[in-house]
């Protein structure tokens, strides 16, 4: 199985015609027999099989001669490596330090075309026979696409690659097949233990208390499930009003309770919850959803809003479907594909959906915002496993009230609380197994991400991580390493990692989180993750600052409305009766009209100047709403600027932010209070800014022969103008009048 | 200088007038949506009602006409109560009924058509009143009271001043007093520029032969032509091409030597007229740099147009006649197809913007696609200049699409025009000086608004730019506000810049005596329009990406006067960007009093980060 590239003098005369001179193929074999061709392999890493004469080409323009090279398949990825010597190679300016440029893992394969006969063809899994197509097509889930010709390979070689590739990212496999495992059982701990000490991961009681603490919340940690007693799917610890006993919990295994997510500073909170079980008798449903929402009411002194995502958002399924058509507008084969279809570009993007799918959930979670801010209501997302969509919303309603959560660990801490403590289905979302007939695959947390960014680009001096923070954590869920995105609950982790054997006399396995980024990156790479337009909290004191790091404020972010009856706090238990009959009774009052308390708090929010720390709302107008360029088009070749796009911008900030550091150095040195400065952003030095492309950290500038795109076939899009297009440009011609 | 829906404090009030006032009968309704009534505002409403407006901004050489209690009916916020002041320069609304004031702030120049909506008797709240259309994608409607014929005034005033040249008045440049300590009219001398560009040379010469607009009427006095070529020979060719049009250079390539040379269409007509000395004239500028095998002749029109001007008496350079040449058709379309595109945009994003279909709309307008084959067609132009051929652009009478392509190309090519003084000097000399018809294709002072000469090609031009700026967001010395400051300006009419449509009109007319140029203003007064972001890098050639993934709605423009729509993403970054700036000044200075309280040990510090150099560089850029 280990066919490691061809040593020594092992491979004669090629059985193949290639365009390749034969006096180019000496001097290749000569550079072969000088370097060793080894693949850099991760702890656990196996090759199962490799080919090597593979061409790698960029495109189907046959000018482009494209490189040789050994194409390889190890139980963690798909790897190309480039007979040319490295060292003609700059290295890329960001480089991964777990995959390289040409490193596609097996779980990143999104769909592989063969190409016989000049016709493409999709490969599906399970149905491989002997043949083999002479060109593979390989899209990946981080919008790549790879070009490989097999037609100059060893036929043995070529089978066996193609056959490999195949089997280990197109078909069903088990969990324990992932990679993460075989790494975690030979990596050293060490290695995969450290931890982001500033990110909560609410898998202990204690971290549920600070978030608590912190939010002023007035709910308790509740222990019911440890050991998962009650729930698989529910986490160890988790946070419910008072009134909620064991036995509730217990009743219906967590389904139809209420969930504790974050607490405004009003005292009215943001809770979520599974749906009952239907065959419930209507009875005992109702009499049940009244002591919870009454548990909700007591301790939170505010009326609550129950908000049902499965009436107002589309089905996971839709999702995937609109998710599926927008992606494919950026697996682009070719320049003329490129060109093709920029012609209807607005319209197809319309058409996927994704956009739209983006705004109403945004647009939802503004609603939330709007009764937690303005109305001072508390607010119960429902959704059948209160797991997906819910995670978006109650994450996104959380970053927009509460600055913490756009810090990078505030942000990290809310993925832990409400992804993975909520026990999102990140494996079967992800479909990482390729199990088909299983769950519902869907995007559900890359549209979390979008939606993050779209709120990013609109404000973007109110976040403290950048876009490329969110495209490498939108790559990293592709990454088969990570527990954070490898499991479907905490339960599910927690049996996956235990020892195969009970005997065996072993810990647990070490699976890192994605959080640990010096696994992926170095500190300089994780420069690029920190927005230099961060305004930080206004620093008062600097030893003040210190001691209250990491406990962010939360600020009274708008007054409240005059014109609204606010509700008090204090209800008589008779409104409050009142209120939730007319809830349950699903006729809400004319007061609660989501879409006119919206347009009230927007304009009240727009009145006062911008405040980064405080709430946040994102412009929902068609305009507003954008294309997350530098995630869908950075492998793009026809859409680079070359020495442009807003990274130049962020450039000229990121190296006025370290000069300014110096500066501050500098200061301090000379005025001899050497206080160890704050950790300002370090500038990410690379290639100088005119030499780059706008899809900067990502496509690397070398190899890029720099030609301007001309647009072609453009005549046709504008065939349906009127007879306008066939006048004369003045009307006055040949009438000699200036 | 803004004409938009802006809020002020309550101001001071001033000097008495004898006024009507709006009977309290006909109260509108009043939308309050967020607009708050208070009644101590009220009372202090009650007691304006007896003044005219104070605080009306009003330059010198602006006289006012009329004030008039008028209700405002606001597409986004409701009909708000308030007077409008008209001076012999803009219309001046402000309303002190909501808190803040709301105040409109309009220039009459870009006003496009004034109708009256309703009649007497016409009934509904707010039916009767003016319809105000302007050139800057908005519409005004104002009410008034139905009794006493209460509009025919207003209107007759409005549309008098609003339209001086139908009524034999004058422009308002003319009467305006503007002072300022720049002169723009200073910023551009056709003979240094081509001496910056190292014009003339041994193949390129200086010719007078337009010195009196005798051989071409809407060419500039002092051309650059081959060298080869004499006087005599001109002549010849402005015979053959339209309105005498004959093909000079606009710019040439410092190092190749290759020209961009501009021109109108070649008079072929139905018979396939041919004309040696054309040919040979294209010929010598062919030959002229030594290494331009095929002349490329762009044609900025689609085909079939150039075909069908044939008809006409024009036409395009056929094979067989121009030998050493190759011709490229660039498929821009004509004045009228991008009139009904702008036209079609305003629709979708005034007075409410498209909200279900937005894209989808967006692209039926074709507005950006129109955008896209412009830039597309410079992109090429630039191209084949840079790798070492000269080229001609033409289009039918090289004053519109010509002049989009070849000031766009050179803004490409050459950083200088990227620079504050540099865009003026382009503009100036590609728009200006070669004979755009602004008059013609803005309607400067003129009723006849379904004018069919009237076309937004300049503005189209200006948003291409932008679409450049944001594609090269550190490579312009000059920010958005610089643009949109010179569209307002090309309605204005305040400034002497953009008016007429050729040098020899503005010559007759003494339009740098009588008028202040619109640079004046900006000059003086320039930081307000510099890009904190510009890097100066001389000597590179910018390619924009021309697909529709990178070219956006310049919604900051076309959408800003609906308060609804996001308008400050690039300012946000600016914005942080210049407390940045002022933090690291912060920390300089504090170095400096340092430094000078221990002066001794700056001597061993040189290799530190903040070394004189980078400290130069820095303080240069302007907060």
């Amino acid at each position: 199985m280990l066919s490691l590239g061809s040593g020594g003098g092992k491979s004669t005369k090629p059985s193949f015609v290639s365009y390749v001179t034969p006096e180019d193929m000496k001097i290749k074999e000569k550079e072969e027999g000088l370097r060793s061709k080894h693949p850099y392999l991760l702890p656990g890493e196996v090759v199962f099989c490799s080919a090597n004469h593979v061409l790698k080409y960029t495109q189907e323009d046959v000018s482009q001669r494209g490189v040789y090279g050994t194409l390889l398949c190890t139980n963690f990825k798909i790897a190309f490596i480039s007979d040319e010597s490295a060292s003609q190679e700059t290295a890329p300016p960001f480089r991964n330090k777990l995959l390289s440029e040409n490193d596609i893992p097996l779980t990143c394969v999104d769909n592989i075309y063969g190409v016989s006969d000049e016709k493409k063809k999709l490969i599906i899994g399970g149905q491989v026979k002997s043949k083999y197509p002479s060109k593979l097509i390989i899209q990946c889930k981080d919008l790549r696409v790879f070009h490989f010709s097999l037609t100059y390979a060893k036929e043995e070689e070529a089978k066996k690659i193609f056959q490999g590739i195949v089997h280990h990212s197109l078909e069903p496999k088990s969990l324990k097949c992932v990679f993460a495992f075989s790494y975690c059982e030979t990596a050293s701990p060490s290695q995969a233990s450290r931890k982001s000490s500033l990110t909560l991961m609410f898998e202990t009681k204690e971290d549920w208390s600070v978030e608590l603490g912190r939010t002023k919340g007035n709910c308790k940690v509740s222990s019911a499930n440890e050991d998962y007693v009650i729930s698989e799917k529910l986490p160890q610890f988790f946070v419910v009003p008072f009134a909620v006993s064991d036995d509730d919990i217990l009743r219906f295994l967590g389904k139809g309770i209420p969930f504790w997510c974050w607490s405004h500073h009003s005292g009215c909170a943001l809770f979520k919850m599974a749906c009952l079980p239907t065959i419930q008798e209507d009875g005992i449903s109702q009499k049940y959803m009244h002591r919870m929402l009454d548990a909700v009411t007591q301790d939170q002194l505010c009326p609550v809003k129950i908000e049902d995502l499965s009436s107002c958002l589309p089905a996971l399924q839709d999702l995937q479907l609109s998710y599926n058509k927008f992606k494919q507008l950026f697996l682009i084969d070719s320049t003329t594909e490129f060109w093709v279809s920029d012609m209807k570009w607005f319209s197809s993007l319309e058409n996927s959906g994704w956009l739209e799918i983006i705004r109403q959930c945004l647009m939802k979670a503004v609603e939330i915002v709007d009764y937690l801010e303005s109305a001072h209501t508390s607010v119960l997302i429902v959704e059948e496993h209160c797991s997906d969509l819910c995670c978006v919303l109650s994450s996104l309603v959380q970053i927009m009230l509460d600055p913490y959560y756009r810090t990078r660990s505030g942000f990290q801490s809310l993925i832990q609380k409400e992804w993975v403590a909520g026990g999102h289905s990140f494996l079967d979302r992800c479909n990482h197994l390729y199990q088909k007939e299983k769950e519902v695959p869907a995007p559900v947390f890359l549209l979390f991400l979008e939606c993050v960014w779209q709120l990013l680009q609109q404000h973007a001096p109110a976040f403290q991580f950048s876009e490329t923070y969110l495209t490498v954590l939108s790559d990293s869920i592709n990454i088969p390493l990570f527990s954070t995105f490898l499991f479907n609950s905490q339960h599910h982790r927690d049996t996956a990692i235990k020892p195969g054997h009970p005997e065996a006399q072993r810990s647990p396995l070490n699976f890192p989180s994605v959080w640990d980024w010096s696994l992926q990156f170095d500190c300089k790479a994780q420069s690029l993750f920190t927005n230099p337009l961060y305004v930080e909290k206004p620093i008062q004191d600097k030893a003040l600052r210190k001691t209250s790091h990491q406990k962010h404020q939360r600020q009274l972010s708008l007054p409240n409305t005059l014109s609204k009856p606010s509700p008090r706090k204090g209800f008589f238990k008779e409104e409050t009766d009142n209120l939730k009959k007319i809830f349950l009774g699903k006729r809400i009052s004319k007061w609660l009209n989501p879409t006119e308390s919206s347009k009230e708090l927007y304009e009240s929010w727009q009145r006062k100047p911008l405040d980064y720390q405080g709430l946040l709302l994102p412009y929902l107008d068609g305009p507003s709403v954008r294309v997350w360029m530098q995630r869908y088009l950075r492998w793009v070749p026809e859409a680079q600027i070359f020495g442009g796009g807003s990274i130049t911008t962020v450039n000229r900030v990121l190296e006025l932010a370290s000069e300014i550091q110096d500066l501050q150095k500098e200061v301090e040195r000379r005025s001899c209070r050497m206080n160890s400065s704050t950790a300002w952003t370090q500038v990410y030095s690379g290639p100088p800014l005119s030499a780059r492309l706008s899809s900067f950290p990502f496509t690397a500038t070398h190899a890029w022969s720099f030609k301007p795109a001309i647009p072609s076939s453009i005549r046709q899009s504008l065939g349906s103008v009127s007879s306008l297009a066939d006048k004369e440009d003045d009307d006055c011609q040949g009438s000699g009048v200036l | 200088m803004s004409c938009g829906l802006e809020t002020y404090g309550l101001g001071e009030f001033g000097f008495r007038l004898k006024t009507q006032t709006m009977a309290s009968a006909s109260t509108p309704t009043y939308n309050s949506n967020n607009l708050e009534n208070n009644s101590s505002k009220n009372a202090s409403r009650e007691s304006l009602r007896m003044e005219p407006l104070a605080d009306v901004p009003q330059l010198p050489g602006e006289e006012r006409i009329t004030d008039k209690d008028i209700i405002y009916i606001c597409p986004f916020n409701g009909a708000v109560k308030g007077k409008v002041s008209i001076t012999n320069y803009r219309l001046f609304f402000k309303s002190f009924e909501v808190d803040p004031a709301m105040t409109l702030d309009v220039p009459l120049g870009v006003i496009s058509r004034i109708e009256k909506m309703g009649g007497a008797s016409s009934r509904g709240e707010n039916s009767y009143g003016l319809d105000i259309s302007c050139k800057d994608m908005r519409n005004l409607r104002f009410a008034l009271k139905q009794e006493g014929h209460s509009r025919r005034d207003i209107f007759e005033l409005l549309f008098r001043y609003a339209f001086p040249l139908s009524h034999s008045l004058q422009l308002f440049a003319f009467l305006s007093q503007e002072k300022f300590s720049e002169n723009g009219w200073n910023v551009y001398n056709a003979i240094l520029e081509y001496r910056r560009q190292g014009l003339p040379n041994n193949k390129w010469r200086i010719t007078f032969v337009n010195e009196q607009y005798e051989l071409c009427d809407t060419y500039p006095t002092v051309l650059m032509v081959p060298f080869k070529a004499t006087d005599e020979d001109l002549r010849k060719v402005s015979a053959f091409r339209s309105r005498n049009r004959i093909p000079v250079v606009s710019w040439i390539h410092p190092v190749n030597q290759a020209v961009i040379m501009r021109c109108s269409q070649p008079l072929v007509g139905m018979s396939g007229k041919r004309n040696k000395d054309d040919e040979r004239y294209l010929d010598i500028i062919r030959e002229a740099n030594g290494q331009t095998a095929k002349l490329t002749i762009y044609d900025a029109r689609p085909n079939v147009n150039a075909v069908a001007n044939k008809a006409t008496g024009g036409g395009y350079e056929g094979e067989d006649a121009y030998q050493n040449a190759e011709l490229v058709f660039l498929d821009i379309h004509n004045i009228h197809v991008m009139r009904e595109s702008l036209k079609k945009l305003k629709d979708i994003v005034y007075p409410q913007v498209e909200e279900t279909h937005w894209l989808s709309s967006l692209e039926s307008t074709h507005w950006l696609e129109h955008i896209k084959l412009v830039l597309a067609g410079a992109i090429q132009v630039a191209d084949k200049l840079s790798s070492g051929n000269s080229v001609v652009v033409h289009c039918s009478d090289g004053w519109d699409r010509t002049a989009q392509l070849t000031s766009l190309s050179m803004l490409m090519l050459d950083s200088y025009y990227r620079t504050m003084t540099g865009f003026q000097v382009l503009v100036q000399k590609e728009w200006i000086s070669f004979g755009h018809k602004f008059s013609s294709r803005i309607g400067h002072g003129d009723k006849n608004h379904a004018d069919a000469d009237r076309s937004p090609i300049f503005v189209q031009f200006i948003d291409c730019v932008w679409q450049m700026t944001k594609q090269f967001p550190t490579a312009f010395e000059f920010n958005e506000l610089f643009l949109m400051t010179i569209l307002d300006n090309l309605y204005s009419c305040r400034f002497g810049t953009f008016l007429y449509n050729c040098e020899s009109v503005r010559d007759n007319m003494e339009v740098k005596e009588k008028t202040v140029s619109l640079w004046s203003m900006i000059n003086s007064e320039n930081r307000k329009y510099i890009n904190p972001f510009y890097t100066k890098e001389s000597s590179r050639v910018l390619y924009p990406v021309a697909s529709m993934r990178h070219l956006e709605l310049w919604v900051s423009y076309y959408i800003r006067w609906n308060p609804r729509i996001r308008q400050q993403q690039q300012n946000q970054v600016e914005q942080r960007y210049m407390e940045m700036l002022a933090l690291r000044d912060q920390y300089l200075k504090k170095l400096e009093e340092l430094q000078i309280s221990d002066s001794p040990r700056i001597a061993n510090n040189s290799n530190s980060p903040a070394s004189p150099t980078q400290l130069v560089h820095h303080v240069q850029t302007p907060l």
